[in-house]
């Protein structure tokens, strides 16, 4: 039998989420023999090779890539998961939702500490992508079938899911799973 | 983008795909195929300093830390550094200090072996032109097996003493406002202690895969991406590299001093950043010697360059074995940052040897305070280099300034030259540009460790696609990856 194909993406996060599924250490190893891993910054897989079976999805939609990547993985994945808060809520970045974008430019790159500009042009040129005027959460854009909170998830967390929807079993995560700070 | 000359055409590599990108780099060729002119982008923005301000202070170390999950750890030091100057509190107790260093060296570890097994050995053991459906951490794994394994070991290890000391592998809270919020417990220690010995002794073999890959490729390795430049660190007191701690210290090429133990509560002084229209990345630069000049390299190569010596005994040996390849002199070779990097490496983990043998960490004193001041730097050697956090804050205890230059940030210019350089080399004139070329621009950006290719500077190769378009934006040719 093919093995069932799993793909990750990273959006507006830190890639915590990603370094927390690291975590799961050694059980990597037993992992890859599970799963077959489409694209993701696992490989070097840019696009979809096949259908998967499982999408997970770090970060909430920043800019009109997130966007993008986000709605081609709805569209090559049976499920899809939101890891983290970043995905789930927006997370931290969306800190900037209640402030306007504009405002948020200038502090960085006209009127902030130490800034030489003497232009006094914030960053725009074709090469980089355009910003959306808030944070979404993945839910907002796509539909999602799961959700993982936690920033980030412990990896334990991580790997009961995967291994719970690989195997077709309901997920039983004890309470230290499900505990936050 | 100056693309005003007819007959440039555009190649566009994205490391991270088109649709993930946190960076990508342009090429623009001439008819002949001749490069024009270079630029990496860096896609992403989040506007961290505008939307922190008015957050209590006390909430910054953890809040900030969401900056980076790899290097989470540098960010929360970094910032609990600065607000130590906040409360008054920047002598910390024995105890504090010593707990933050155990942090700080873990993440160091599993930073390190990360990104020497998980990114960069598929490289040099199987060359930069090898298929790169074996070229990637999974390809190591099964030509490799035992050598993947102590790259997982190794990793793990530094998260379980991050785990230990902040409380949590990844976002922790160990460190606070003037101290830290706990100890080492025994049972802690003797965990930790358990394989201390076996690490060691990798980060040792690793050494020596960096090493003697550098010696046995030494004509390859001195032009790869390779130009002279400044190199700034923190630097202790007398000299010895120290990555928690120390005072600023530049050097140029050659290795004369621009400055020395310069206070970095004043880095205001000394470091100004450029903006530039391509990219969300600002440029810093060595501000009396202006941004054409000043621009420097930070991160392992320069923390090695600067230093007069280290303070453990095997990595100091390392380091003049390093040292005697230039003569005495910095060394400016782009590839020899991974070398320099498990020089480091063995550093920390020789670090963590002693502190867990040092009783303070079973101390008591975890927090001091001192009179209130509202403005606070704080300064951290991160693993990819020198990392600046800088506040301002009210009476009311929130936040109203915030500046941070982050290390990939100051290593902008440098890559910058490292791709450029690559691309004159190995990409110029060529007619036909194969995947193998396109690896070769990765694998000089790569050597820096730059946060902007975090999605794949985790576990593989990052995922690239060329478009080569005519000057009219018409797609003329178009590679991929996989
Ligand atoms: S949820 Fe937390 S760990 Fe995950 S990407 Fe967001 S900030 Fe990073």
């Amino acid at each position: 039998m093919e093995k069932p194909r799993i793909a990750t993406a990273s959006l507006a996060g830190c890639f915590g989420c990603h370094m927390s599924l690291l975590d799961i250490d050694d059980r990597i190893l037993k992992l890859i023999e599970l799963v077959e891993f489409d694209k993701s910054p696992v490989d070097d897989i840019k696009n979809f090779t096949g259908r998967c079976a499982i999408g997970l999805i770090e970060g909430g939609c920043c800019n009109e890539e997130n966007v993008h990547v986000l709605k081609d993985f709805r569209k090559n994945c049976d499920i899809l998961v939101s890891v983290g808060e970043c995905a789930i809520m927006g997370g931290l970045p969306a800190l900037r939702n209640g402030i306007p974008l504009k405002e948020c430019l200038e502090t960085a790159y006209i009127n902030g500490t130490g800034v030489y500009n003497p232009s006094g042009r914030i960053p725009n040129s074709e090469d980089i992508p355009l910003l959306l005027n808030k944070v979404y959460p993945c839910h907002e854009i796509v539909k999602v079938d799961y959700f993982l909170p936690g920033c980030p998830p412990p990896a334990d967390t991580i790997w009961e899911a995967c291994v719970a929807l690989l195997t077709n079993k309901p997920l039983d995560l004890p309470y230290e799973l499900i505990k936050y700070d | 983008m100056n693309t005003s000359s007819s007959n440039l055409k555009k190649i566009v590599i994205e490391p991270v795909t088109r649709v993930e990108g946190h960076g990508k780099v342009t090429i623009l060729l001439d008819e002949n195929n001749k490069v024009h002119r270079t630029l990496l982008h860096v896609v992403e923005f989040r506007g961290f300093e505008r939307f922190i301000i008015g957050r209590p202070y006390w909430e910054i170390p953890v809040l900030v830390q969401r900056l980076c999950g790899i290097c989470p750890v540098s960010h929360h030091l970094a910032a609990a550094k600065a607000m130590d100057v906040i409360v008054g509190g920047e002598k910390l107790t024995p105890t504090a200090e010593k707990m933050r260093r155990l942090m700080h060296y873990g993440q160091m570890f599993q930073s390190h072996s990360l990104h020497f097994f998980h990114l960069c050995s598929p490289d040099l053991l199987f060359g930069f032109d090898a298929d790169p459906a074996i070229r990637n951490v999974i390809g190591v794994a099964q030509k490799f097996p035992e050598l993947a394994v102590q790259g997982v070991m190794m990793r793990k290890y530094g998260q379980e003493v991050i785990l230990r000391t902040a409380g949590k592998k990844i976002h922790g809270t160990g460190a606070i406002p003037g101290g830290i919020n706990k100890n080492l417990t025994i049972e802690e220690r003797d965990y930790l202690l358990k394989d201390i010995d076996q690490m060691v002794e990798w980060a040792q073999s690793a050494l020596k895969i960096a090493k003697d890959y550098s010696v046995e490729n030494l004509e390859k390795v001195i032009p790869f991406g390779s130009f002279e430049s400044n190199h700034l660190s923190l630097i202790r007191e007398d000299g010895a590299m120290d990555l928690y701690h120390g005072n600023l210290r530049a050097i140029d090429a050659q290795g004369n001093k621009i400055f020395d133990q310069v206070d970095y509560q004043n880095y205001l002084d000394y470091i100004n950043e450029e903006v530039r229209d391509y990219s969300y990345m600002k440029f810093p630069f060595i501000k009396f010697l202006g941004p054409q000049d000043g621009w420097y390299r930070v991160g392992p190569l320069a923390r090695v360059n600067t230093a007069d010596f280290i303070d453990t005994p095997l990595a100091e040996a390392a380091r003049k074995e390093f040292m005697a390849v230039t003569d005495g002199k910095p060394n400016n070779l782009t590839l020899a940052y991974h070398w320099a990097r498990m020089i480091e490496n063995l550093h920390s983990i020789e670090e963590i040897k002693i502190l867990l043998d040092d009783p303070d960490l079973q101390g008591n004193a975890l927090v001091v305070k001192g009179e209130r001041r509202d403005e606070g730097v704080g300064l951290i050697e991160a693993p990819r280099g020198t990392l600046f956090h800088h506040y301002k804050v009210d009476e009311n205890d929130q936040i109203t300034m915030a500046n941070l230059i982050v290390s990939t940030t100051n290593n902008n210019e440098p890559m910058n030259r490292a791709v450029q350089k690559v691309a004159l080399d190995h990409i110029s004139g060529v007619p036909e540009i194969t995947e193998g070329l396109l690896n070769h621009v990765e694998v000089a950006i790569r050597a820096y460790d730059p946060c902007l290719s975090c999605a794949t500077h985790a576990m593989g190769q990052m995922p690239l696609e060329i478009s080569i378009v005519d000057c009219e934006g018409r797609l003329i040719d178009r590679k991929s990856k996989r």
